[in-house]
């Protein structure tokens, strides 16, 4: 297995926060880390951080050995990092393929010319896009395909989340990025949605993805691999069976006594 | 689509320019105020019914070729009141606002970078036009600079801008706008407060302020600067449509609804701020030339930080961001102060309640914008 991703003593600092202390993390090709930890416990501070959204003070953070600390996040994104957020940042106002094709900027031509006086060249970009885009959706679920056109106001939670997913993969990211996916979501939404994930992998073998998740059991369905943090620090490592059976993350985070 | 439709939206469409005519042309109050209300009711109409929606979508989904209904309707009006002076001066207004504030909702509308400095890059093709008309130049390629030039002062004043956020972006270009202005007052080589004279426009060895004489027709030299208006606009509203239904303009659309989240997925938020900060000011630019050239005269007065409210409010009430509602929110804001002389000094008065009652109602302004989609490309 080769090592696609690591993060080397990373620390942020929010004023007198120590919000991520020294973590230091690696991801192996093809591989589902699932990221634990109480509420404020650094998990979505350490996601800001890859994609170049936090400052940090200390450390650095590698993909394929390549140094992206302190890189712009449009160009962390070329570098093949893409994520969701917990609170969706879609654009409620825009279709739904508008939000996820403007995923794929480095294969859209966005000169002036181009677009304003090569209108039958930018027509037929429009179809070939359209087909990438409803390919993808596709895959998720047909009926949101067919709504392709529809504005992203109109569609329910666990739609919205598909669409930040395709939106995170049009481009084909080597590491994906999850931030509690199943927020906001029912049960069997989120039942659903763990399906979705796993077909995901499937589909891309070679991708890797980090996942913060508060339900239990989608970490335990989806993880290979789990790290616990608490106040930024990394506090325990390993299989599922083995992060949950030790004892200091069943008394601070899963409340059995 | 089917007949029954295409008639409904031709209806609509004739209705309107013929309301637009009344309210442009008459000078009787009741029945500009009857015209109001019936424009009013068809905003809502067009909003609520089946078939307004369709006339809606016929104007936002068409190809390029429903543009034309913007010369149609213009030249009905020019031509069928082609001596009234007064008439076709607010006509031709209407069309050099309407260009500008296209201009403001390229910045504002699509990328979100609000701008109150409309009136000083007004001003700005305006003195450029005054300065440049006694060089012997051609008039387009005066129009033309009084853009780049205003795109150049723009580029500075874009830094501070991109440097800031929300509030402050928007304190700079007020800032701006009142620099502007004591700037052009001080100054003796730009006529200071009492202004500039401007040679009117001369295309293709007619000079625009003679009026066009053909056998008994004898129009208003406004007629002409109706036509070099109606030109413009044209041209540019289909390049701004162009622009709104394409890969820029998504990306623009992005960048205001969540920079951010934009900048996660590769935008270039800065970039897509500047090129719409840029291509916004060429056209409100180009406007303020045209404006100058017309008037024959400009004087800094003409250029205040009101101005660019007036702007703002024809984009925020007509809905921002839509393209066709710049134009009946340009005749709203730039006509129907003028005509309602007969109750004088509250003229201001009721239209400023007008302004507070449609944003109370309509929120997203008389025609809000409506969703792009590509149906049509794909074959749906």
């Amino acid at each position: 297995m080769t090592k696609l991703f690591e993060a080397e003593n990373v620390s942020v600092r929010f004023g007198g926060l120590q919000a991520l202390d020294g973590l230091s993390l690696e991801v192996e090709e093809g591989t589902i880390i699932g990221l634990i930890g109480p509420n404020g416990s650094g998990k979505t501070t350490f996601f800001n951080t890859v994609t170049g959204l936090c400052r940090t003070v200390g450390g650095r953070v590698l993909i394929d050995g390549e140094n992206i600390t302190g890189l712009q996040p449009r160009h962390i994104y070329q570098r093949g990092v893409s994520r969701t957020f917990q609170r969706s940042r879609l654009c409620l106002s825009l279709s739904v393929f508008d939000n996820v094709v403007i995923g794929r900027q480095n294969s859209l031509d966005l000169t002036l010319f181009g677009n304003l006086f090569r209108r039958r060249r930018f027509v037929e970009s429009v179809r070939e896009n359209h087909e990438q885009v409803h390919a993808l959706l596709s895959t998720f679920s047909e009926p949101l395909a067919a709504r392709i056109f529809d504005p992203l106001h109109r569609l329910n939670m666990i739609d919205r989340r598909r669409i930040e997913v395709c939106r995170a993969l049009i481009a084909n990211p080597r590491l994906l990025l999850l931030d509690e996916p199943s927020a906001g979501m029912t049960p069997d939404e989120t039942h659903e949605f763990m399906g979705d994930i796993l077909k995901v992998r499937s589909d891309h073998p070679r991708m890797s993805i980090i996942i913060i998740e508060h339900e239990m059991d989608v970490i335990q369905r989806v993880a290979d691999h789990v790290v616990v943090l608490n106040f930024g620090k990394k506090v325990a490592e390993g299989t599922f069976d083995a992060v949950v059976a030790n004892p200091w993350v069943q008394e601070a985070y899963l409340g059995t006594s | 689509m089917p007949a029954r439709k295409l008639i409904a939206s031709s209806a609509i469409a004739l209705v309107s320019i013929v309301l637009a005519a009344i309210i442009v042309v008459s000078e009787e109050q009741w029945v500009i105020a009857a015209a109001l209300v019936g424009a009013l009711a068809l905003s809502f109409g067009i909003a609520k019914t089946s078939a307004g929606q369709d006339f809606a979508a016929l104007l936002q989904n068409s190809g390029p070729w429903i543009a034309l209904l913007i010369p149609a309707g213009t030249l009905a009006i020019g031509l069928a009141f082609h001596e009234e002076h007064f008439a076709l001066m607010m006509l031709a207004t209407v069309l050099i606002y309407s260009l500008a504030c296209i201009g403001l909702n390229i910045q504002f509308g699509y990328a979100g970078v609000i701008n109150f400095a409309g009136a000083a890059f007004f001003g700005v093709g305006g003195y450029t036009a005054a300065v440049l008309g006694n060089t012997g130049l051609p008039s387009l390629l005066i129009l033309l600079a009084g853009g780049l030039v205003a795109a150049a002062i723009g580029c500075i004043l874009i830094l501070p801008v991109l440097r800031t956020k929300g509030h402050y972006a928007a304190l700079i270009t007020i800032a701006f706008v009142l620099l502007f202005r004591s700037f052009l007052e001080v100054n003796h080589t730009l006529g200071g407060p009492q202004g500039l004279r401007v040679e009117g426009a001369t295309i293709a060895g007619q000079e625009l302020f003679m009026g066009i004489e053909i056998g008994s027709f004898e129009a208003s030299f406004y007629l002409n600067y109706v036509l070099l208006a109606l030109v413009l606009l044209t041209i540019f509203f289909l390049l701004a449509r162009f622009l709104e239904k394409s890969w820029i303009g998504i990306n623009l659309d992005s960048v205001r609804e969540d920079p951010i989240g934009a900048a996660v997925f590769g935008v270039n938020v800065a970039y897509w701020r500047i090129v719409s900060f840029v291509l916004g000011n060429v056209l409100i630019g180009i406007a303020g030339a045209t404006f100058a050239m017309m008037q024959n005269f400009i004087a800094p007065s003409n250029f205040t930080f009101q101005q660019s409210l007036l702007m703002l409010a024809i984009i925020v009430l007509g809905g921002i961001g839509n393209l066709w509602a710049v134009i009946p929110a340009a005749i709203l804001v730039v006509v129907v102060p003028e005509k309602l002389q007969a109750i004088s000094e509250y003229r201001i008065l009721v239209f400023a309640i007008l302004v507070v009652l449609v944003l109370r109602f309509r929120p997203n302004g008389l025609f809000p914008r409506p969703m792009r989609h590509f149906r049509r490309e794909v074959g749906q």
